[in-house]
């Protein structure tokens, strides 16, 4: 038995909503920042399958693959350079607390 | 296997930015410098020789015809063009970041080097046909602005204006990706010219269309998705905050353009209500929001939001607007770097970084700095509206495109909304020549060459390309007229 491509699609879009969810509700920037990593994921699993059932010939589904994940983690190790930057003067990365910059 | 065979010098201009970004690196670590002054001149005029090399290699091929570089990146006038726009605005904060930077920095090589990085990524961004290249080029440079913006380390505003652009960027970038998934799912291919060839649209295009100009919007700071840019353009360094609210604009609009005119089956007249309204909301909120500011930095970043609306009332025209557009970004990055570098020498310095200025510390600007104050008020009036200004055949170009595209009722709620900023910008001008002085005015008490220079040269843009508003023009549409 295979698993059709609609199963990966939906829990693509599960995994997109969840970081969505993610984002918008976590205040801990590092949470955030996780729910965004997700988010890329749920691309990532989109991609594979469709490389995988429609156009298995061409690798450029693949290759994108291989290109989102250098871009997160290039993404990841300057968000979290910004966070500790921000915790040593702040103790704290609660993006709610952020209000240094208002009217 | 045999590597593809690569058609290398069309892209001249990219590979000696990458070039001098990698070299800057060196040298820094081969020269180690006591002096964070004697570096940041160093690399401020290495970078702004290079800066002048590829926009002369840009200009050399204008006119030489479209090359294509292994069938990602198209090398056509359009794109020559917006290297044009870029570069200028790299150039112009380059000069101002001269003795900007050494205040609050000892790594100056990094910053240089990020912000040719930046630029590459732009110029890719406007050539690349093809959707992993686009994806790249957008993250190439957003990743050098978000660091870019937090580089002031010691300022809490910079790092946390950073923190937040990289967070809602980096939740943008997932948007952007999930369309560009779609696209290929109901194609099966990631070149442009492939995507437009197909003859049917379906569904899963309007939604991958949908969520890319979700990206899109993010990027360029319209209304509902601008929450970062305020922050982001008041904490990072001003030479900073000019380049980005200028190149990455030109860029994301060039993308756009690119890929609205490839996306097959999805008339102007659905992406086209998207777009207008959006236009409508960036306009309107960043003015009104302009209105109540304090910080002049903060004000002239409301402004930027705004002047992205005006922008975005030309792309409902499609590809008939494109040359109102560019001359608009030409128009764009000299009075709006000019001003900013304006703003630059109104900050009062403190042991860490430059505080920011407010718009009363201009009081009696044209007293005691009578250059200046004319500088800035030609900046205010053209960004403004005012004829004969360069400002004012931007907006005449792009609300004419778009009047003459059907959606007259767009360019009315532009020329609306120039009349409300026209009072946040003659503010300034009435407190630089009206107002008497008070403790709260600040200027710089010498004014550094690059920053003179800067300011010069955007002056003299704004002037000469009013002046010359036809003819350039012309040039603009002949360059864009293979799109159509």
């Amino acid at each position: 038995m295979t698993v059709p491509l609609s199963w990966y699609l939906i829990f693509a879009t599960a995994l997109f909503s969840i970081g969505f969810f993610g984002v918008l509700a976590r205040r801990n920037a590092i949470a955030v920042l996780m729910g965004v990593e997700l988010m890329l994921n749920a691309v990532n699993v989109n991609l594979v399958a469709f490389w995988r059932y429609l156009t298995p010939t061409d690798l450029s589904g693949q290759i994108f693959v291989v290109f989102v994940f250098a871009v997160a983690a290039a993404e990841a190790a300057v968000g979290l350079a910004l966070m500790i930057s921000i915790y040593r003067t702040r103790k704290s990365i609660n993006v709610d607390e952020l209000n240094e910059l208002k009217l | 296997m045999t590597l593809p065979n690569l058609d290398l010098p069309p892209l001249l201009p990219e590979i000696i930015l990458i070039g001098m970004a990698l070299l800057l690196l060196v040298v820094d670590m081969a020269a180690r410098f006591r002096d964070a002054r004697a570096e940041g001149s160093l690399m401020a005029g290495l970078t702004f020789a290079s800066v002048l090399i590829a926009a002369g290699a840009t200009a050399a091929g204008i006119g030489g015809g479209d090359a294509s570089v292994a069938g990602v990146v198209l090398v056509d006038d359009l794109s020559r063009y917006l290297n044009l726009v870029v570069l200028l605005a790299a150039g112009l904060s380059v000069l101002l970041a001269w003795a900007y930077v050494p205040q609050f920095s000892r790594e100056s090589s990094s910053f240089y080097a990020l912000v040719l990085l930046a630029t590459a990524g732009m110029m890719f961004m406007g050539k690349s046909v093809e959707l992993i290249t686009l994806f790249v080029s957008l993250e190439i440079l957003s990743v050098s602005l978000y660091i870019l913006t937090g580089f002031n380390r010691h300022q809490l505003a910079s790092a946390e204006g950073a923190l937040k652009y990289f967070l809602l960027g980096a939740f943008s970038s997932g948007f952007f990706l999930y369309g560009l998934a779609l696209f290929y799912v109901q194609t099966g291919s990631t070149q442009l010219a492939e995507i437009a060839a197909q003859d049917s649209g379906g569904v899963l295009l309007l939604i991958g269309l949908g969520l890319l100009l979700v990206g899109f919007f993010f990027k360029l700071a319209g209304v509902p998705f601008h929450m970062w840019a305020p922050d982001a353009y008041q904490g990072a360094p001003t030479p900073v905050t000019g380049f980005m609210s200028v190149a990455t604009k030109a860029a994301a609009f060039i993308a756009l353009f690119r890929v609205l005119a490839a996306v097959p089956g999805v008339p102007v007249e659905v992406w086209g209500w998207a777009v207008a309204i959006v236009a409508v909301l960036t306009m309107t909120w960043g003015n009104f929001a302009a209105l109540r500011q304090k910080s002049l930095k903060r004000m002239l970043a409301y402004s930027s939001i705004a002047h992205a609306g005006y922008m975005m009332t030309g792309l409902v025209a499609g590809t008939d607007a494109l040359n109102a557009i560019l001359y608009y970004l030409f128009a764009y990055a000299f009075m709006n770097i000019g001003a900013f570098a304006v703003a630059a020498m109104l900050e009062r310095p403190t042991p860490n970084a430059p505080q920011d200025a407010t718009i009363d510390a201009a009081r009696g600007l044209f007293d005691r700095r009578p250059a200046l104050a004319t500088a800035m008020a030609i900046f205010m009036l053209s960004l403004t509206g005012i004829p004969p200004l360069v400002g004012f055949f931007g907006k005449l170009y792009v609300f004419g495109a778009a009047v003459s595209a059907g959606w007259a009722w767009l360019a009315v709620v532009g020329m609306l909304n120039s009349v409300v900023s026209a009072y946040y910008y003659l503010r300034v001008v009435v407190v630089m020549f009206m107002a008497p002085e008070d403790e709260t005015s600040y200027v710089r008490s010498r004014i550094p060459a690059g920053a003179g220079t800067a300011i010069a040269v955007a002056v003299t843009g704004v002037l000469l390309m009013g002046l010359l508003a036809t003819p350039v023009f012309v040039e603009l549409g002949r360059a864009v007229i293979a799109l159509r």
